[in-house]
């Protein structure tokens, strides 16, 4: 009781200078959202579309207007404490989300202000789910700006803030954390987020290049096939998942598409430290990365559980069909990408349970820390599991014995408590997140393995549906989504940190 | 008599047959065939919708993806009758509405497993156009307003602090 009493107490409301900094750091970064718009607008004029290119204008507008009052009200040159960044980071998140539904909602390709929130927050979560109607109809710039939300998104929007015009302050390193970035590239954190855009921008040109010269080969005209390849790229990339059509990859009917996917999609699920060693001649890295073992093992695992359940099932025709099938939909779960070369309904009617409950396996382990993937990560399942190892030795080794667990991460670590218990705590947050989007599913009238697959969608960031991802799905539902895509792509933190702040608002001395 | 029975029951076969045919060769929507894929794979399908996107030519076929305001199915068919399409759905252009007669495919063998649908003929119902755009005067207006407004604050943030 003096304990509770104590720790109430402690809570301290937040000064005006702490809401002066989360609103000029906020600020901040809705101007660079409203930066970005003009390049969907600019896409909208070069194509004449110019009531797109107006919708971008509007929003613009509005997002610099509420950035430039927030950055003059709450002027501050003040740096950020490790709460403030935090809150900045989630609530900026949500700023960006409504700021950036403002364009789609005026195109009337969403049937209310909450289907576009859910699109955009869809897109900068990396996730996929969509509730556009009749993309087939979609203007160019609405289109790219789907995908760039996804390539903003994927890289960090506070990233992009803080590589484009925050320079030399340490708040950017607390912000940096809040968006789940626990790790750096190159010891300044703005030289990690420069980093990071290099990586993606080389990797954007290069696969925009290689897909679209594949479209053409395939058919496509030359100006689709280029935009296309673009698209693709940036939401393969940052394990997105949107395409420009309504078909998603079942649009291109090609081998070769898939295949390409495939790889950029490996490649945006891995640890951007990875691709720095790769980039800077340290191939071995690769193999001896516990990320990527651990990764290896997954696959197979749950690959194993997917060609079990489809072959029970035995829904298609051929064992090469399967795998082509079975592969491809595991990779783009595992990867948290979402592109689909069969239907949503086909999950449910064509696969069976078995297979089902491999894929949301999938989905739910997610891909590299550090990467633009979704999920528990691979990283903590590797820490989890050497914590179990080390666990089972010390049962096992005479009581005398010195037991000590290393696993190798871009170089040798001793495994700690401290590392398992935050990866613990990350994990059971997830699971806890995909339960409860599963009972609100079931909630509003869905079966168990159908909610289960689309909560742990939603959560870990992956974007396939199994069909309850519809513009007629229940508002209650969808809010549930948005939440669920918010919190999987913050891990958490900056969520609780922001739920923190308005206790203490509300309850603090 | 026997004559008259005779023709009766060739009359009723071909009925028969005729309903048969039609049954699997209705005009089908893209949910109907998704959702009960397993009942009409291997069948001959009448489908309606527009052509949207490319018309991607492969060799001697080319696939076009045919959407019914549902779902967009793809359909596998001839150069030659893919060389009737002469409007594709996009944002500036209302595709060409053809009604696409042909055999369903849950898991094409063919084509690793895409469900899609072989075509046998197709049928221009009604030809696409470009359709032009009207400017939203309402979004033009309030976006020189938003302009006006922006301007005001930027000099209002501008504006040096007094001593």
């Amino acid at each position: 009781m003096r304990r509770s009493v104590s720790l109430k107490t402690m809570i301290l409301k937040p000064q005006l200078q702490d809401l002066k900094n989360i609103g000029y750091y906020s600020g901040r970064i809705i101007i660079g959202i409203s930066l970005t718009m003009l390049v969907p607008m600019v896409i909208g004029l070069l194509f004449v579309e110019i009531n797109p290119a107006l919708d971008f204008l509007i929003a613009a507008e509005i997002a610099l207007l509420i950035g430039l009052i927030l950055t003059k009200i709450c002027f501050t040159e003040k740096d950020l404490t490790w709460m403030q960044g935090m809150v900045v980071v989630s609530l900026s998140w949500l700023a960006a989300m409504l700021v950036g539904a403002i364009p789609l909602y005026l195109s009337r390709h969403w049937g209310s202000y909450l289907d576009a929130c859910f699109e955009t927050m869809s897109g900068f979560a990396t996730t996929g789910l969509t509730l556009a109607q009749d993309i087939d109809h979609l203007s160019y710039a609405h289109n790219l700006w789907r995908h760039l939300i996804m390539f903003i998104g994927g890289q960090g929007i506070v990233v992009v803030a803080v590589s484009s015009f925050m320079k030399g302050f340490s708040g950017a390193f607390k912000m940096y954390v809040g968006e789940a970035r626990d790790e750096r590239v190159l010891p300044n954190v703005i030289h990690t987020s420069r980093f990071i855009w290099l990586v993606s921008i080389v990797y954007l040109i290069l696969s925009t290049l290689v897909l679209g010269t594949l479209g053409i080969a395939n058919g496509m005209k030359p100006v689709n096939a280029f935009f296309h390849g673009a698209c693709l790229f940036m939401a393969a990339f940052d394990t997105g998942g949107f395409t420009p059509q309504s078909q998603n990859m079942l649009y291109y009917h090609s081998l070769a598409f898939e295949v390409i996917t495939i790889v950029i999609m490996l490649l945006g699920a891995m640890n951007f430290n990875l691709h720095y060693r790769i980039w800077t001649g340290d191939r071995l890295e690769i193999w001896k990365n516990i990320e990527t073992r651990t990764l290896c093992i997954t696959i197979a695992l749950t690959f194993l559980i997917v060609v079990i359940g489809l072959s029970q099932v035995g829904s298609y025709p051929s064992a090469i069909i399967m795998f082509r099938k079975g592969f491809y939909q595991l990779i783009s779960g595992h990867t948290g990408t979402g592109y689909a070369t069969i239907y949503a309904r086909q999950f449910i009617d064509e696969w069976g349970n078995l297979a089902l409950v491999g894929l949301i396996c999938a989905m739910a382990l997610g891909g590299g820390a550090c990467s633009t993937a979704g999920g528990i990560k691979m990283l903590r399942l590797g820490i989890i599991a050497e914590a179990l190892k080390q666990d089972v030795k010390r049962i096992i080794l005479p009581e005398r014995a010195v037991v000590e667990q290393r696993l190798h991460h871009l170089k040798e670590i001793f495994l700690e408590d401290k590392q398992v218990r935050a990866a613990l705590l990350i994990t059971v947050s997830y699971l806890v997140l995909y339960g409860i989007g599963t009972l609100i599913g079931m909630f509003y009238g869905y079966s168990f393995l159908e909610s289960l697959f689309e909560s742990t969608s939603a959560a870990a960031n992956v974007g396939l549906s199994c069909g309850i991802t519809t513009p007629g799905m229940a508002a209650g539902l969808k809010l549930t989504y948005i939440v669920q895509m918010w919190a999987g792509r913050l891990e958490f933190m900056s969520v609780f940190t922001l739920i923190g702040f308005f206790i203490a608002a509300i309850k603090g001395k | 008599m026997k004559r008259a029975i005779s023709l009766f029951i060739v009359s009723l076969s071909n009925l028969i047959f005729l309903c048969g045919t039609v049954c699997y060769a209705q005009q089908l929507s893209s949910t109907d065939l998704i959702n009960n894929a397993r009942q009409y794979d291997g069948k001959s399908v009448v489908y309606v919708g527009e052509a949207v996107g490319d018309v991607m030519v492969r060799g001697d076929f080319a696939w076009v993806n045919i959407n019914d305001s549902e779902n967009a199915i793809g359909v596998w068919l001839s150069k030659e009758l893919a060389g009737e399409i002469k409007f594709t759905g996009s944002y500036q252009t209302k595709g060409d509405q053809l009604e696409i007669t042909g055999v369903f495919q849950r898991n094409c063998i063919q084509h690793g497993g895409d469900m899609d649908i072989h075509a046998q003929g197709i049928r221009k119902i009604s030809p696409g156009r470009v359709v032009g755009e009207e400017l939203a005067t309402s979004k033009r207006n309030f976006a020189i307003i938003l302009l006006v407004v922006l301007c005001l604050v930027f000099v209002f943030v501008r504006r040096p602090k007094s001593s």
